[in-house]
């Protein structure tokens, strides 16, 4: 089975149009040393039962958020999707299209970024916002790179709340072009501590909610950075968490960006998600990937086209702002999709809806007994201590939890005791107090 | 003038923004069963901001009405025939959706510990050999979300390997005039600079004009092959031992591997890296421009550099492993786009070897054959067999005062996809034309019957081709204003 239509009639016909004895003769141009003499060493064909049959084993060994109660966040959220969202998004002529390079009958894709691109300048506060990018590690990269160029400095001071995979990907993207990153510790109360930054500063990068859960200061962060003619930079793990809290635009950053992936796009063992980048006007040309603009057809009819590509590499070649070709099309049709659905009264309700229950699960938490290591505010997700945290992490495993990320060997406020706890929409109040339960005992 | 589609009822939509009434909703939220929090009193007003201004106000059957406007203004694989070179626009198989979107993997949460991820980590295993048997390579990382991060990758490996053996000075990458904007532009952000390498006039890469190039300071060529003229470089395992010789590593841009199933390996090549778009050879679907999937393939001299983490077996139990001291990184913030690796490992396992192998063979044919069809009416800049993708040009259309760009729009009036334009960059007014191995003669008749129309209205009635499309929900637009103006989201002054 390969989806191909030929049949034997057509074949021949077309073979002599070439002037072709046999399929093989048309690959005159491959070395005969390097034509392949086997078949490929690969397992059986099989048809779609058997491939449901096969996968269906596969997936049965897994363990997901839909099996158990799980209090997982730490960058990937279990938010509810409207079933309307997938209905949409699996229409064929979304699906099945390609970059929209011929603007006259791409204008259902290019309309939708069009309103992603202002959907997210919305949440964010900011004025211009890209198509998309692969996803929040590396829109936070993008960010980095572009804030180098912007200010012409190669240091980026980097908040020890970054998710420490984010950072991973932070340095892998900016090794190669020799910018150095240093660390802004954490206070006691789990913010980031801005000041003093050094002089040569190219960026200031603070996550917020962090990677602990915790809310920082962000109208601070952009003061410090502007103090020594830095760029700010807000990334969000947690996009929900813009509905709620006062966003980066309002508070003086410069770029924003991060992860879309609560709005609308399944876990999927992390991706495909949808990253972010957003900024502010002045900054336009310096913005990597795919811009959508509006304009008219030649009869004054409004129409959406990709604009602003001489940044691009399929234009600039190896003076574009990016490597980046794609975007990540359908997530961010999935984004947009969710974003109406949901609209401006049930985000903002939704956002207190998890803060409500975060609030819950922390004073549970403290209730019974379990140390609260960070004072900070926090929005859906927060650290918690747990003594003899690996066996409870077990017992509750065993009872079918994912009681949330342990922190052992992650990032700077590592420790053995701590574990990292996300409440959403999705729990319920007697998952929470079974959790606190198998935490405390 | 015989067309495969005709327009239904086809309407005009406003945006999201313009169709809102304040106080309108969709999804209903319940209240949670826990005591609701005041944010302000719980955050501080500080904290807190005003509901979002001029966010969607929408009834569900408003959006799904909207959404569904949309896509009717949108031409997919599922509409029709859509030969863009380079794209590799094949049929994306409904079952790889049902796949993906099976519980037991759609809500996988990437941070559950190991004992949770067996099933999906097996299948990624399964992918991962997959690829590095079709490549004949050693090693594959499925982590690169999409072709151009794969390329990074594979670049930064090798800046890595160079590095670790103390040879600081190879900040060259060669790269051929007919290689996509994205290999230039991954060297680049590696730090290193571009040298191009010229195709000779048969539209391929000479060995001598490789040897002048390389010296002590290469640290790859970049190599696309079959090449973005639908070529194979036939020099290429003499290529390989130029750029060896001089101590320089070979990457090939896998976008082109619809053409090799199954026919050759570029292990075999002398190629020690390359990346594979499995959302072109491997089915999944494009969305309008994304997500796409980009794996690595490598061989084992660069397996110290693989980005973490990367899966073992070891006693039967897949773990994830980090400790890798000389690892470039991480490239993405979990694993890659599972959802569309699982969807491309669906495909290889529906279609097997002789499959993937009929995969290629089918490809060169339908390119064959729409070149040979066309001949007689479009120039065609090189005289050899092409593999899965041809080039022509807009050479004689233009006497007529007809471009590239206004084929390109007629061809919408005839109801089909263009086809690749203005690229690779080394012919004049290109026309890139990848049919896929997923149609069939009459499909490719009907195209190649538009394409022959519109060479005779370029000569007769050059009018009607230089001011199309005329049919498709809007006319020709106006590029320039975009980019002049930017209008890049919309906000209720400017409506």
């Amino acid at each position: 089975m390969s989806y191909v239509p030929h049949t034997p009639a057509e074949l021949g016909a077309m073979l002599s149009r070439v002037g072709a004895s046999s399929p093989d003769a048309l690959l005159e141009s491959v070395p005969a040393g390097l034509r392949s003499r086997a078949e490929l060493k690969l397992s059986p064909a099989l048809d779609e039962r058997n491939l449901l049959r096969h996968f269906g084993a596969r997936a049965a060994e897994n363990r997901t958020v839909e099996s158990g109660p799980s209090f997982l966040g730490a960058g990937a959220y279990h938010h509810f999707i409207p079933a309307a969202v997938d209905a949409l998004a699996s229409r064929g002529e979304f699906m099945t299209a390609y970059t929209p390079y011929q603007a006259e009958i791409s204008q259902g894709t290019l309309q939708m970024i069009f309103e992603f691109q202002t959907l997210i300048c919305q949440l964010t506060g900011m004025d211009v916002a890209n198509a998309s990018i692969y996803d929040g590690a590396s829109s936070l990269a993008e960010a980095a790179l572009m804030a180098a160029r912007v200010t012409r400095r190669t240091r980026i001071c980097v908040s020890a709340g970054l998710h420490p995979h984010w950072r991973e990907v932070l340095r892998t993207y900016t090794e190669g072009i020799g910018l150095t990153l240093s660390t802004l510790d954490l206070d006691e109360s789990g913010r980031t501590a801005t000041r003093p930054l050094p002089a040569d500063t190219a960026a200031v990068i603070v996550q917020s909610p962090n990677f602990f859960g915790c809310i920082e200061d962000l109208a601070e962060a952009s003061e410090a950075a502007h103090a020594v003619g830095a760029l700010a930079i807000a990334a969000s793990a947690e996009a929900l968490s813009l509905a709620l809290l006062r966003p980066p635009g309002e508070l003086g950053c410069d770029i924003a960006c991060g992860e879309a992936q609560s709005f609308g796009l399944p876990l999927s063992f992390g991706g495909p998600y949808a990253g972010f980048l957003a900024a502010r006007e002045k900054f336009v040309r310096q913005l990597p990937g795919r811009l959508i603009g509006e304009s008219v057809d030649s009869i004054g009819q409004r129409a959406f086209v990709m604009t602003l590509t001489t940044r691009e590499q399929h234009i600039r070649r190896e003076k574009a702002t990016s490597n980046i070709c794609t975007n990540q099309g359908l997530c961010a049709l999935r984004v947009a999709i969710w974003l109406a659905a949901v609209g401006k009264a049930g985000i903002r309700r939704l956002a207190g809806i998890n803060l409500s229950l975060s609030t819950y699960a922390r004073r549970a938490c403290a209730e019974a007994g379990l140390a609260l290591p960070f004072a900070a505010p926090v929005f859906n997700e927060f650290v918690v201590a747990v003594p003899d945290l690996p066996r409870k992490l077990d017992a509750l495993a065993a009872r079918g939890v994912q009681a949330g990320l342990p922190l052992a060997g992650r990032g700077a406020q590592a420790r053995g005791d701590r574990l990292l706890v996300c409440t959403t929409e999705m729990n319920t109040r007697a998952e929470i107090d079974a959790l606190v339960r198998g935490l405390a005992a | 003038m015989s067309t495969p589609g005709r327009s239904g009822l086809v309407f005009r939509e406003p945006l999201l923004f313009e169709s809102s009434r304040p106080g309108r909703s969709g999804v209903r939220i319940d209240d949670p069963d826990v005591p609701p929090v005041d944010p302000v009193r719980e955050l501080g007003a500080g904290l807190v901001r005003d509901e979002i201004r001029d966010f969607p106000e929408l009834s569900e059957l408003d959006v799904v009405r909207h959404f569904t406007r949309l896509s009717q203004w949108n031409y997919g694989i599922d509409s029709g025939f859509f030969p863009l070179g380079s794209c590799t626009m094949k049929y994306n198989p409904r079952v790889n959706e049902a796949v993906a979107r099976l519980p037991g993997l759609a809500a996988v949460h990437p941070a559950s510990d190991e004992s949770a991820l067996q099933g999906v980590l097996a299948l990624a295993c399964e992918l991962e050999e997959a690829l590095a048997e079709i490549s004949g390579l050693d090693r594959v990382t499925l982590q690169p979300a999409a072709g151009a991060q794969g390329e990074f990758v594979g670049v930064r490996m090798i800046s890595a390997y160079h590095r670790a053996r103390g040879d600081l000075a190879r900040k060259r990458v060669l790269i051929p005039d007919t290689a996509h904007g994205t290999n230039p532009a991954s060297a680049a952000l590696n730090g290193l600079e571009v040298v191009e390498v010229k195709s000779g006039p048969d539209g391929i890469v000479h060995p001598e004009a490789l040897a002048a190039l390389a010296d002590e300071r290469t640290a790859a060529l970049m190599i696309t092959n079959p090449n973005t003229l639908g070529l194979f470089e036939s020099h290429i395992e003499e290529l390989s031992r130029v750029v060896h010789a001089a101590g320089g590593l070979v990457y090939l841009d896998g976008a082109n591997m619809n053409a090799l199933l199954g026919v050759a390996k570029p292990g075999h090549m002398g190629v020690d890296v390359m990346h594979f778009n499995l959302h072109k050879t491997f089915s999944t679907p494009h969305g309008g421009g994304g997500p796409g999937s980009g794996p690595v393939a490598i061989r084992n001299i660069l397996a110290p550099y693989l980005p973490t983490p990367v899966i073992r077996l070891e006693n039967g139990r897949h773990r994830l492993d980090s400790e890798f001291p000389h690892s470039i990184g991480r490239v993405h913030a979990w694993y890659g786009n599972a959802g569309i690796w699982l969807r491309a490992l669906a495909y290889i396992r529906t279609l097997g070897a002789s499959g993937l192998a009929e995969v290629s063979s089918r490809a060169i044919l339908n390119a064959n054959y729409v070149l040979e069809s066309l001949r007689a009416d479009y120039d065609v800049p090189h005289q050899r067999r092409v593999m899965h993708e041809c080039v022509l040009s807009d050479r004689r259309q233009h006497e007529h005062g007809v471009t590239t760009a206004d084929i390109a729009k007629r061809l919408m009036d005839y109801g089909y996809h263009p086809p690749t334009i203005y690229f690779p960059l080394v012919v004049s007014g290109a026309m890139m034309i990848e049919p896929t191995e997923c149609e069939s003669q009459e499909a490719l008749d009907g195209f190649i019957e538009a394409m022959r129309a519109i060479a005779r209205e370029a000569e007769t009635q050059p009018g009607l081709v230089t001011g199309a499309p005329e049919r498709p929900i809007v006319r020709r637009i106006d590029e320039v204003r975009a980019a002049r103006k930017p209008r890049l989201r919309w906000t209720p002054e400017g409506a």
